[in-house]
Parts: C-alpha cells; structure tokens; sequence
C-alpha cells in the first residue's frame, strides 16, 4: 500500500485555479484569432502558430505530482530583456517578433555542421511534455508544462568531435522586432553555454510549447533551451545558434557581473547571490516563500556531474 | 505679522480644505494598493508581493523627492504656504518606506527577524535602505510641535538635516538592487541631485552674501 503524505511544499488542491479562469477575454481573443489563423496552415511545427495546440506530444512522468503555475502568470511575468527589462515588457511587445520561419545555424567541433530549418530540428524526434520547476535566480518560481524533446539526442544528430566539451547557444539578433535589443542593456546577442555532460543529461530539453502548445513568443519562440536544475537565465531562449566548442563558452550575464552569475548557475539554496539569499524563493500564486532545493529538486538526476567541484565559491 | 492676523485667519483654507484634500491625495496610493489587493490582485501582475513591496518603495521615495521639493518651491516660486504641508509630505514618505519595510518583512522574511538582521549585515543594498529608514524614525518621531519646542529650533533643525543622508541612502538603494536597467533609478538620483545641488547653490551664495555685507561694514567703518 502506497500512503502518500504531503509535503509541506505541496500545494493544496484547493489552490489550484483552472487555466481558463486566470486566462483574460483579451487573451482569449487573441488565441482565437491566432489559432484560427493557423488553422489554414498545415499542422507541423514549423507553421504552427503561438497559441495553436501541438498534437502528438507524449505524456512523461516528470513532475505529475507538481501544481501548474498559471498560464496567464507563465505568460505575463518573464524575464526576457530582448523585450524590455521589466517582467511585463515581453508579453507587451513580443508580438511583433516573427518566430517563423526559422533556422538554427550548427558549427564547431562536429562532424554534421550546417544551417537546419526548424522542422529539420525538431520533427525527427517524439515530443515530450516535460513538467519542470522552473527557479529563477531573483528568488521566484514556477512549474511549467514544457513541450520539447531532448537535447542530447538533437546533438547526436550533429556528431560532435571529442574534443567538444562545451555546447554553446546563441538568441536571435533582431533590433526591429524585439525592442530592448535596440538599446545595450546586455551585451547582444545574448550567449550561454553548457558543459557537454550537462546538454547531453536527458533533464535538459529544446522547448518548442509549453501548455500543449506552441511557444508564446515571449517565453523564447520558437525553440529555447530547458535546464531546470539551473538559474532560469542560463536557459536561452529564441536559439539561433549551437556552436560544439572546447572552452567554455561566454555567457551573458556572467559577463555583466561575474561574480553575482557563474558560469554554471546550478539553483543552490547554500549559494547566496551578493544581493539576497537564495534560501528561499516565491513559488508565483503563493504568498509565503518556501525552501529552495539544491539543483532545484534535481539533484538526484544532476548531482554527480558536479562530484567533487566547489559549487560555491568556485564553481557556482 | 501674525499677531496683528484677523480673526478669521487666512491659514484657515489651507488648514481646513487644502489639508485634508492633499492628505487624501498622499493616502490614494495605498488605497489603490487595498483595494487591489481585495478586490483585483491580477492588477498587480504574477508577483503581487513584489509588486506591492516595490510600490511601497516607489512611494515612499517620491513622497521624500516631493518633500524636499517645498523649500526650493518657497524660495524660488515665493509660496510659502507649502511650508506648511512639509510635515505631512514627509510622515507619508515615512509611512509608506514603514509599509515597504513591513511588508518585506513579512511576506518576504516570513517575520524571521534574524534572517533581516542577516540581511541587513550581509546585503549592502538593504544595508542602505535600512539607514535610510533609521535616519527616517527620528525625524518622525520628532514631527510634532511638542518636540520642535523640546528641542529647540536651531537643534530641531539641525536634527532634520538628517533627510538629506536618508535621501542619498534611499536613491542608492534603488541603484543598488536594479540588475540592468539603470535607468530610471538615475532619473530619480539625478532629481534628487538637483534638489541637493539646489540647497548647496543658495547656502553658498548666501554665505558669500553675509561675507561681503560683513566686509562692507568693515569697510564704512574704516
């Protein structure tokens, strides 16, 4: 007999708010409009549109015990500065960027480089829906339904050499279409990188949708990397590039302050950032902080890729 | 002057319409704040805790700017009935910085008071913020016309220059927990510069003032 005890971090049923009640009129309209739209298009990923259902995607068992954040909240409430700084400024003004169509360029240490077509990528493999903690490293969360498949076996496609022990990815560059890039908040186009051992860990996963459905743009459309045992920053979003290479690679906010974002950014409740604790986070929807979790819950699947590694004065 | 006042006396307007109508507009953000909080939190975004707590913040410094904002519209504009809504500015930049360090308190702190207090000595930004919101609870406390004739003018006055270091605290503050975006925290450092370098121009001149008429009298007396 199974007897399940709940944790104190488990959200009560009578918490959760079904999806349709936090998703507005506006927004409702706006789905309609643009899944009415794309049903004149044909149903592959690549000419699917933000909002339209994505079909055959295989149920996982990751995080099935997990309350879903809203997808009002998941939508509204992003850090994406290509849009603007502040946590509205996406949803705001992403929906003039054009996820489609789209190509990802890989180079490097491999022996299959080449410019690939976004349908290329990504339909030789069986979507999956991924329900991951998503913890950002200014001490909030979240629990998303991510559709996607696993990196790992995108990049076996690609045949890295052995001498590729970093991956390294690279957004979009498009002053036009996405309004923060035209003035130098960060330094564009923004990079990130993961150690071979941490892209190929099947946790880590290109996210084509989440909810079922296709990436909203400003959750990083039309393909983002997923690595939920990680800061939210270090999953890139809208990638246009993946370069196999032998030394780490730049990332971004570790260049705009170094010692506040490590290159690995692992969530560590023991690390505190220099400007506030990591201890503890807000799960959005709920009032009261809870405990932050090494690897943010992960550690079981992620923590011997760092044995023997100073995560926190070092390595963090 | 005011003794020789009429009987109906000219502050009376001020005292009881003007008052009580910026009275309510001081109150307004935080009953905007109430209100959304019961009846439309989605107003205040996914975050509404953050939201409310940098609203707090965001208030609490511009009611601040706005009070130090009264000399300089006496001096320059010759309107000194603003002089006499100084006080309440002030007690409600101190009111909503209290609310601002309550509510992180509670909602983000959990009332752990050693978990502020570890704050307080590891983060320099909440380091500051915290001075500021010490240097602010004197000058509180010692509002009232009771503590202006304990202390004396002079020394009451001198106490109160206390808000130019808490200003400086707060605007840094703010600097200091912005990530990237930077600007509008130097909007509100360059207001507030203004404001500063406003009070260091005319204190300037008129020491120069009093030394040249000192050295006229000097001069006729030679």
């Amino acid at each position: 007999m199974l007897i399940r005890f709940a944790k104190p971090s488990d959200v009560k049923p009578s918490e959760i708010t079904p999806r349709s009640v936090y998703l507005d009129r506006r927004a409702f309209l706006r789905t309609a409009a643009v899944a009415g739209a794309g049903a004149m298009l044909p149903l592959i990923p690549g000419g699917a549109q933000a909002g339209e259902k994505l079909s055959d995607v295989a149920k996982t068992p990751y995080g099935q015990d997990e309350t879903l954040t809203s997808m009002m909240s998941v939508t509204s409430y992003n850090n994406f500065y290509e849009f603007g700084p502040d946590k509205r400024d996406p949803s705001r003004h992403a929906g003039d960027f054009k996820p489609k169509p789209w190509s990802v360029k890989v180079d490097g240490l491999c022996a299959k480089p080449g410019e690939v077509a976004f349908d290329d990528l990504i339909s030789p493999h069986k979507l999956e829906e991924r329900i991951y903690r998503l913890r950002c490293v200014e001490a909030w969360s979240m629990v998303i339904p991510w559709v996607g498949i696993p990196l790992g076996d995108v990049i076996k496609r690609f045949e890295p050499l052995g001498d590729a022990k970093f991956v390294a990815f690279e957004t979009v560059m498009r002053p036009d279409e996405m309004i923060g890039q035209q003035r130098p908040l960060l330094n564009w186009p923004y990079v990130e990188g993961l150690r071979m051992d941490e892209a190929m860990n099947p946790l880590t996963i290109l996210g084509i949708g989440m909810y079922g459905e296709v990436m909203p743009n400003q959750n990083g459309a039309p393909v983002r990397l997923v690595v939920p045992w990680k800061y939210g920053f270090k999953s890139i979003k809208s990638i246009v590039r993946i370069s196999f290479v032998a030394d780490q690679p730049r990332a971004t906010w570790n260049e705009q302050a170094p010692h506040e974002y490590g290159f690995y950014s692992n969530v560590n409740p023991d690390r505190d950032h220099p400007r506030w604790s990591q201890r503890r986070e807000r799960r959005i929807g709920e009032l009261l902080k809870r405990d932050t979790l090494p690897f943010n819950g992960y550690a079981e699947e992620v923590a011997q890729l760092y044995a023997g590694m100073d995560l926190i004065n070092k390595d963090f | 002057m005011r003794d020789h006042a009429p009987r109906r006396r000219p502050g009376g307007t001020v005292r009881l319409i003007a008052k009580p109508l910026v009275f309510a507009a001081c109150l307004s953000p935080f009953l905007w704040l109430a209100w959304a909080v019961g009846y439309s939190p989605e107003a205040l975004g996914a975050n509404p805790v953050e939201y409310a707590i940098r609203y707090c913040g965001d208030w609490a410094m511009r009611f601040l700017w706005i009070t130090l904002c009264v000399s300089p519209i006496n001096e320059l504009l010759q309107a000194p009935v603003v002089v006499r809504f100084r006080r309440m500015l002030g007690l409600f930049a101190f009111f909503y910085a209290a609310l601002h360090l309550l509510l992180y308190t509670a909602l983000d702190l959990s009332f752990d008071l050693g978990a502020l207090w570890e704050d307080v000595v590891k983060r320099r930004y909440i380091t500051v913020g915290m001075l500021a919101f010490v240097l602010l609870v004197p000058l509180a406390v010692t509002s009232t016309k009771g503590w202006i004739r304990r202390l004396g003018g002079p020394r009451w006055n001198r106490l109160h220059k206390l808000v130019y270091p808490a200003a400086v605290a707060v605007a840094l503050h703010y600097f200091m927990m912005v990530k990237a975006d930077i600007r509008e925290p130097l909007v509100y450092a360059g207001i507030l510069a203004l404001l500063l370098g406003y009070r260091v121009v005319t204190r300037a001149r008129r020491r120069l003032q009093r030394r040249r008429r000192q050295a006229e009298a000097a001069a006729s007396r030679a």
